[in-house]
């Protein structure tokens, strides 16, 4: 299957016309066309892809979180990676936010694969996905009360009483 | 093809008759009858199942029974990291189990936290449950969990009678919180 | 196409229901997760999933470990197939880096993944057959996963949790006795597979205990996110060693199976085909190996790849590339990429953005059974108790990698 169809510049360029101002930036890391979008429109994006009849990203591949603390005022990110099977390209959604208001659109009403995948993300990184048919924390136990993927947290458990520091240079 | 069999204790024979004490006798028909219960979580329970198989056969001790319900079950065999949120289900599946009953720790995760050194998994399962033997592997080769099961049959053979009811065997418990 | 099973006459009506536990430690489940399940008698109404009970936190271990020992930890993803997991890491690695591996790389890769993607489905046939009650198939068939074991052992030293291979290659050619071995493989794992085939694809009892069940259509598998066999099976032929290509797939000749209904028994089938087309694949890596010279096992990328033990003790500039790569003072660059490969479930994905540093700035793990894993209260809808145990076991739902 060839990608010739449809390229890099045809889909920034409808993605602009149909989205007007939207479209904040976009790179290409890899060969994987990156379109950062804010957040009020990232689900609206989503969903003209999918059921735009020439481009086809019938398919999500991935969302997740991500946390950049020196980035003020666009900490948390997600990620959403979508895939056109029909014309075989990728492409790659972030959408930044700040930390003290970490709330985005669910797409779920997208796409149904988004449920789970959201659950992670809020298990990790605290991101609430507003229209989210049951968000609650799915990998770790219920009652944990921090977000451990965000960068401020150790890697080890706080409570642990046997691991004494001095041997591990800390 | 001889089988060997498993060597009988010492007693006082004579004609018709073999005496020997409980202990011994009791000893060597709980060590060759052991009916595991496999709590496989993960990794480690793939080499458990490459154990049971025709290559390495687990069931040449006597364990060709597997149990999978706790009330029946003499050693609990835990198989594979226990994370936190696991940790409360594997004491209550010990909880379950009737005297006498022996724990085997297979693996890195289980005996220890393993690699997996991180705020969701539990550093060993001897923070829930006492264990009495660690097998040690990430995985353990099949011939190292053979190797766990033959200790664990040295400790059912050599154990004494009174062992469960007495003050030691209870502070041990106690020290996790059972009664 | 209906995924409900046929609702028996009062199912509707307001009812007082059963509420039955299901896991997390349960025999027929394989693997650690819990579901509770709404029953009306034998029919079950409705199901809640709740899994986490084997979470690693692999995702954040791994921003904490440079890239070389990152290997391990994916290992520990789905461990019925770990080569696939760990050759999947390096190729994103390696495609962070801009390094090109030599053909002779890419076939050594194509003949272990393939190995590892027929031992994956070999434990998934085999225990969709124990849970129809057919007990032999599997014992039988797990002594084949023994010599592939085997092979594993002669190639890295190590048999289920492999850790083979290397950022850039491998740390050896393979030598005679492992080509020995897997020679030995193909010529006998054929007809202990056509055995097992006879056993179970025609039987009667297998397939009226199979069919229509479990089922689930093309477009709620595609919304669900649902990729390998089990998407293979609803009917789209989406697989990434096709759509794109990594490690010289595209020089292999092989066909996609895919199946109609995606119900237990299309999975099985589906799965059962793809191990003939792993062994075509594997006939062919084979036979281009022979043909290759020996020697050409490592990409050249001196800044990443650990030259060999005897330079480093003998000569002054393998020892310090040796110091550097170990104490990281390599420069990584910088970047976000994304790779994915064909696991055994299905498209498995690394997602990692690199500061620069020595350890990654985040890495995602797109995993396929946790992503399909979803859509199992809706599939099971209806249905009784037995058929959702077999739509479990055909899932191929492994625990490590439901997780992470």
């Amino acid at each position: 299957m060839t990608a010739t169809d449809i390229t890099h510049e045809s889909i920034v360029e409808r993605l602009s016309a149909q989205f007007p101002g939207k479209i904040l930036s976009h790179d290409e890391p890899f060969g994987l066309l990156s379109l950062n979008v804010p957040r009020e429109d990232v689900i609206d994006i989503i969903k003209w892809l999918k059921e735009d009849a020439a481009f086809q990203f019938i398919f999500m591949t991935d969302l997740c979180g991500v946390h950049f603390p020196e980035q003020s005022g666009q900490e948390l990110g997600v990620i959403y990676h979508l895939h056109s099977l029909v014309h075989n390209v990728r492409l790659r959604l972030r959408t930044f936010f700040p930390a003290n208001d970490p709330v985005v659109p669910t797409a779920t009403t997208v796409f149904k694969a988004a449920n789970w995948m959201e659950r992670e993300t809020f298990d990790f990184f605290g991101i609430r996905f507003i229209g989210h048919p049951d968000l609650r924390r799915i990998l770790n136990v219920d009652d944990m009360d921090y977000h451990p993927l965000l960068k401020q947290y150790p890697l080890e458990d706080g409570t642990r009483t046997d691991k004494d520091d001095k041997y591990f240079g800390r | 093809m001889a089988v060997k069999l498993v060597e009988g204790p010492e007693g006082h024979t004579g004609q018709g008759f073999f005496a020997t004490s409980f202990d011994k006798a009791i000893g060597l028909a709980r060590a060759n009858s052991i009916w595991p219960l496999p709590f496989a979580t993960s990794c480690c329970g793939i080499e458990f199942m490459a154990t049971m198989g025709a290559h390495y056969d687990l069931a040449r001790f006597g364990s060709e029974r597997l149990s999978f319900s706790p009330r029946q079950a003499d050693l609990l065999m835990v198989m594979g990291t226990i994370a936190k949120k696991m940790g409360p289900v594997l004491k209550q599946v010990y909880l379950q189990m009737a005297e006498p009953r022996w724990v085997l720790s297979v693996g890195a995760c289980a005996s220890s936290g393993g690699i997996f050194d991180t705020y969701s998994v539990l550093q060993g399962i001897d923070k829930v449950i006492p264990v009495d033997v660690y097998v040690p592997g990430c995985p353990p080769t099949p011939e190292a969990i053979i190797d766990g099961v033959m200790k664990i049959q040295e400790l059912i053979k050599n154990e004494s009678l009174r062992r469960r009811n007495s003050d030691e065997y209870q502070q041990l418990l106690n020290s996790y919180g059972i009664e | 196409m209906d995924t409900l099973q046929t609702t028996p006459p009062g199912l509707q009506e307001e009812k007082q229901y059963n509420t039955l536990n299901l896991g997390p430690t349960h025999p027929a489940t394989h693997g650690i997760f819990q579901n509770v399940l709404q029953m009306d008698g034998e029919y079950i109404v409705s199901g809640e999933a709740t899994i986490g009970y084997i979470h690693r936190a692999f995702e954040k271990l791994a921003e904490h470990r440079p890239f070389y020992q990152i290997t391990p930890i994916t290992d520990r993803l789905n461990y019925c197939s770990s080569p696939i997991n760990n050759i999947g890491w390096q190729l994103t690695v390696e495609k962070l880096l801009d390094v090109q591996t030599p053909k002779r790389v890419d076939y050594m890769r194509v003949i272990i993944m393939e190995l590892a993607r027929i031992t994956d489905h070999l434990i998934c046939n085999s225990v969709v057959g124990v849970d129809t009650g057919a007990l032999t198939g599997f014992v039988y068939v797990f002594q084949q996963r023994e010599h592939v074991y085997e092979i594993y052992e002669a190639i890295c030293g190590s048999r289920l949790t492999t850790n083979i291979g290397r950022i850039g290659g491998f740390e050896r050619d393979f030598d005679d006795n492992v080509m020995r071995r897997i020679r030995k493989f193909l010529d006998e794992f054929p007809k202990v597979w056509k055995e097992f085939e006879g056993l179970l694809s025609r039987n009667r009892i297998f397939m009226d205990r199979t069919i229509g069940v479990g089922g689930i259509s093309v477009e709620d598998a595609l919304d669900y996110g649902f990729t390998g066999p089990n998407l293979r099976a609803a009917g789209l032929d989406y697989d990434v060693r096709v759509m794109n290509p990594y490690s010289s797939y595209q020089d292999f000749d092989f066909i996609i199976p895919i199946g109609q209904s995606g119900d237990v028994y299309d999975r099985f089938c589906v799965r059962n085909e793809e191990i003939w087309q792993s062994l075509s694949i594997l006939e062919q890596a084979y036979a281009k190996l022979q043909q290759m010279p020996k020697g050409d096992y490592f990409a050249h990328v001196p800044e990443f790849y650990l030259p060999p033990k005897q330079d480093v003790y003998t000569k002054m500039e393998a020892l310090i590339w040796h110091f550097k790569i170990v104490m990281g003072e390599v420069d990584v660059p910088k970047g976000e990429v994304y790779h994915a490969v064909e696991g055994g479930n299905g498209e498995l994905g690394f997602y990692l953005i690199s500061d620069g540093g020595r350890q990654p700035y985040r890495l995602h793990f797109r995993r396929p059974c946790f992503i399909y894993y979803q859509a199992f209260p809706e599939m099971i809808k209806g249905s009784m108790l037995s058929d959702a145990i077999l739509t479990m076991s055909s899932m191929n739902v492994i625990a490590g990698e439901l997780d992470a």
